[in-house]
């Protein structure tokens, strides 16, 4: 009985804050992402032929962790299978702050593009039962500067 | 040093290529934020002090990258790739490479 009492305040916190959490999270970026519109980034690898540029590698990297109530759910999913919206959330999430990490980077250098933009995944944690913990995340791409 | 990921340098003609150089590093967590991420695992958002732990240890394996491309005499490094792969439970190895070019 203490043990499913514990299971489900962990959900229940799980719940509440991740959602918390990721509503916030949403909200930055979206704010972040029209500031920052000024800086596109690219996923061409030529540069423009026609002007000088000085080019510097610019990054960008985050660490996230899916909540508890997540984790739960995904669990249930991986019986039915289907799209795992759990998830699915939490690398759009992972990928576009770790965009913008990169961006701001760039606007710090004054840099008008960034080019050859790649992005990298990578899974920092599994639990004993094999369960993603959290992941992360990379950008990276080279900043033209005039 | 000049470091892009990118095969060509706008309006620099590339003299002389010099090959594969990495660098890399490998990072093992701390037991403290190891405590924290324990935490996070239940309320979700990010690990700030993993993602700076990374972060630190790649700009590690970039500058070792650049040492080696400065002992062979290059100026620059072009086209770099980042990998990461995670050697036991708890470290991970961070790997940069790239062609080191002697630019005119």
């Amino acid at each position: 009985m203490i043990e499913i009492t514990f299971l489900l305040m962990l959900l229940i916190a799980g719940y509440g804050f991740g959602r918390y959490a990721e509503k916030s999270h949403y909200r930055s970026i979206i704010e972040r992402e029209q500031q920052l519109s000024g800086i596109p980034a690219v996923k061409s690898k030529i540069p423009p032929a026609d002007q000088n540029f000085q080019s510097q590698l610019v990054t960008g990297n985050v660490v996230i962790s899916v909540d508890y109530f997540k984790r739960f759910i995904a669990g249930l999913r991986n019986l039915v299978g289907g799209s795992m919206n759990a998830y699915e959330s939490l690398l759009d999430r992972a990928r576009r702050e770790a965009i913008l990490r990169m961006k701001k980077e760039a606007e710090m250098l004054g840099a008008e593009y960034v080019f050859n933009v790649k992005m990298e995944t990578s899974i920092i944690s599994i639990n004993a039962k094999g369960n993603v913990g959290s992941i992360e995340m990379l950008a990276y791409g080279t900043a033209l500067i005039r | 040093m000049l470091v892009t990921n990118i095969e060509s340098v706008p309006g620099r003609q590339i003299r002389k290529h010099l090959g594969l150089v990495q660098g890399s590093t490998v990072r093992a967590k701390h037991v403290g934020r190891d405590l924290m991420a324990g935490f996070k695992n239940i309320f979700g958002g990010e690990l700030k002090g993993y993602s700076e732990l990374l972060r630190d240890s790649r700009q590690e394996a970039v500058s070792r990258m650049i040492q080696q491309a400065e002992a062979a005499g290059a100026n620059a490094v072009l086209n770099v790739r980042f990998s990461t792969s995670s050697i036991t439970a708890g470290a991970a190895e961070l790997f940069a490479y790239g062609t080191a070019v002697v630019l005119e």
